[in-house]
């Protein structure tokens, strides 16, 4: 056995660091809160208002314009019918806004921070490891946390999967940006280009296939989190698959667990032809 | 301010020096002894020692060595791609390395123009957009920026191409819009790092002409940078022969064939002075 007395805990300072935060920063918390909570009930008012049918118009133009292919247009278009079929639409309506609130807010901090590390290797450095950080630590482990400062409900939900679906938006952005050939970045510099100028002429555009792919990468993980999050009150199918796991129904586990795939693959197929479409022209 | 009176040449460069080092220290050129230990490390490359050249105003000048002489570095050093080591650049009085980032951008910007190898277009533009490039960088309105750009794509002779992206067009037609990026901000200096290199060489001479043509008519001072003996001795009024970072002989092109400065120079012009004479001797005897 390890010798009881070697063992030291840093459980308590830890508890206190957070009792201190939570007093301290109350005003933050409550900022970022009400920010969070305003967007996500725009979102959820607008998706909710939208007929079922103008969601079908919608995929199915956006995946013609960006597949340009009858099939997948065609079997993208069918996907949602099998969400309204089980049921669960309003609950897929609800976890759509909180996830695109997530991604809203991770594309909004994670392209600058991408850049940033791009810009500079300090940065870079000190970023890097808390990106680890973000995505090897237990989901449940901020969940607690998340809930003493933000309360049970939805915008816990959406800060959660916010921290697990950030960092690969920052990744590529700066993964992206740092792949654009010296060649080129020569090319501009030498005839004047300035830092700013490099970045927004040459280097934001090329690198742009790059950070699209990030922001898909984020999406993936925001779906990956529905059920997790819905512990803490996110709601939507998620719950629906937490309530089945709980009355260990497996029928209608499995529908909504259907469900959140099947709004994964709509979601991933759209966003990849975008990506696709930004890619300067090759031979 | 860093601009002085008009120069007679149109590149002065005095004692230049660029050494690659592992770490960024100061080296002290004048000290004889530490520059050996500096040829002999295996971690610090000199790439350029020692270099003083001038060039007139509307010469073509020709820097003409083998991959690894330090042409490249050379010729990067002349806009700061590459930061010079030690040494002075003067480019139409313009005091090259001690300009700050403000003046270096406007230097960059109005002095010189730079035409790559590797041609160096902006993948995710079309042609017209490449040609004016650094017209916007400038902040010339998109109308002007076009209208110029349209008059130099008619010169190099890609109309109708316009609307291509690089990826579409052949090298050839991808180093035209190269030359028409760089003309099109009517630079005092036009550098050329092998411009011609990567490509065949009916294109290659066909090019040639028309870069003697066009310097006939804009009167620019250009600064070329080849591998091939022969490109060199066609367009230059003057030529370098460069080796390990030096220059070993500047000259004439005919000076140099006749009359190389050492045995490393006689190497290079062998061949083609023996095709020379092969030519005239049958010239002479079919005469006969």
């Amino acid at each position: 056995m390890f010798p009881e007395r070697w063992e030291y805990h840093v459980a308590e300072p830890i508890n206190d660091l957070i009792n201190w935060m939570l007093h301290t920063f109350q005003g933050l918390f409550d900022g970022i809160s009400s920010t969070i909570l305003t967007l996500l009930l725009f979102l959820n008012e607008v998706l909710t208002a939208l007929p079922w049918w103008l969601y079908i118009v919608i995929v199915c133009v956006l995946a013609w314009v960006t597949t340009k292919s009858i099939i997948t247009t065609i079997v993208l278009m069918t996907l949602p019918l099998v969400i309204g079929m089980f049921g669960l639409w309003e609950l897929a309506v609800v976890t759509l806004s909180v996830i695109l609130t997530a991604v809203i807010v991770s594309i909004v901090i994670g392209i600058p921070v991408g850049v940033l590390m791009a810009e500079s290797n300090f940065i870079a450095g000190i970023v890097r490891p808390l990106l680890d950080l973000m995505q090897t630590m237990p989901s449940f482990v901020y969940l607690i946390p998340a809930l003493m400062f933000f309360g049970l409900g939805r915008v816990p939900a959406v800060l959660a999967t916010i921290i697990y679906s950030l960092p690969p938006v920052i990744r590529l952005t700066n993964l992206g940006l740092r792949q654009v050939s010296d060649d080129v970045q020569e090319a501009a510099t030498s005839y004047g280009a300035t830092r700013w100028q490099l970045l927004k002429e040459v280097r934001v555009p090329l690198a742009i296939p790059s950070i699209l792919a990030g922001v898909n990468q984020t999406t993936m993980m925001a779906l990956a989190m529905v059920v997790i999050a819905s512990m803490i009150g996110g709601g939507g199918l998620g719950y629906e698959v937490l309530r089945s796991i709980n009355r260990i129904d497996v029928g209608a586990g499995f529908e909504a667990g259907i469900s959140v795939v099947i709004l994964a693959v709509i979601i991933d197929r759209l966003t990849q032809g975008l990506a696709k479409r930004w890619e300067p022209p090759t031979v | 301010m860093s601009k002085t009176a008009e120069p007679k040449n149109a590149i002065e460069v005095t004692n230049l020096w660029k050494v690659f080092t592992s770490d960024a220290r100061q080296i002290d050129f004048e000290d004889k002894q530490k520059l050996q230990e500096l040829e002999d490390s295996d971690e610090d490359t000199v790439a350029v020692r020692d270099i003083s050249f001038s060039v007139q105003k509307e010469e073509v000048f020709v820097v003409m060595g083998l991959s690894g002489s330090g042409k490249s570095t050379l010729i990067r050093c002349l806009l700061r791609l590459a930061e010079p080591s030690s040494g002075k650049i003067n480019i139409n009085g313009w005091d090259v390395c001690n300009l700050d980032a403000e003046q270096l951008t406007e230097f960059r910007r109005k002095e010189a123009a730079m035409v790559f190898q590797h041609y160096g277009l902006l993948p995710h533009r079309n042609v017209l957009d490449n040609v004016a490039f650094g017209l916007k960088l400038q902040g010339i309105e998109k109308k002007e920026r076009y209208e110029r750009a349209m008059h130099w794509i008619e010169r190099v002779g890609l109309t109708g191409f316009e609307h291509y992206y690089p990826a579409h067009l052949s090298g050839g037609m991808q180093q035209r819009v190269g030359i028409a990026r760089a003309l099109i901000c009517n630079p005092p200096v036009l550098l050329m790092d092998e411009p011609f290199s990567g490509l065949d060489p009916l294109i290659r001479r066909e090019m040639q002409d028309e870069l003697v043509e066009i310097q006939d008519r804009v009167k620019t001072t250009i600064f070329f940078v080849t591998h091939d003996l022969d490109e060199g001795m066609r367009l230059g009024n003057r030529m370098a022969v460069m080796r390990k970072g030096r220059f070993v002989q500047v000259d004439t092109p005919d000076e140099i064939l006749a009359d190389p400065a050492d045995e490393y120079v006689a190497r290079f012009v062998q061949d083609k002075r023996t095709q020379i004479e092969k030519a005239n001797k049958k010239k002479t005897t079919t005469s006969a």
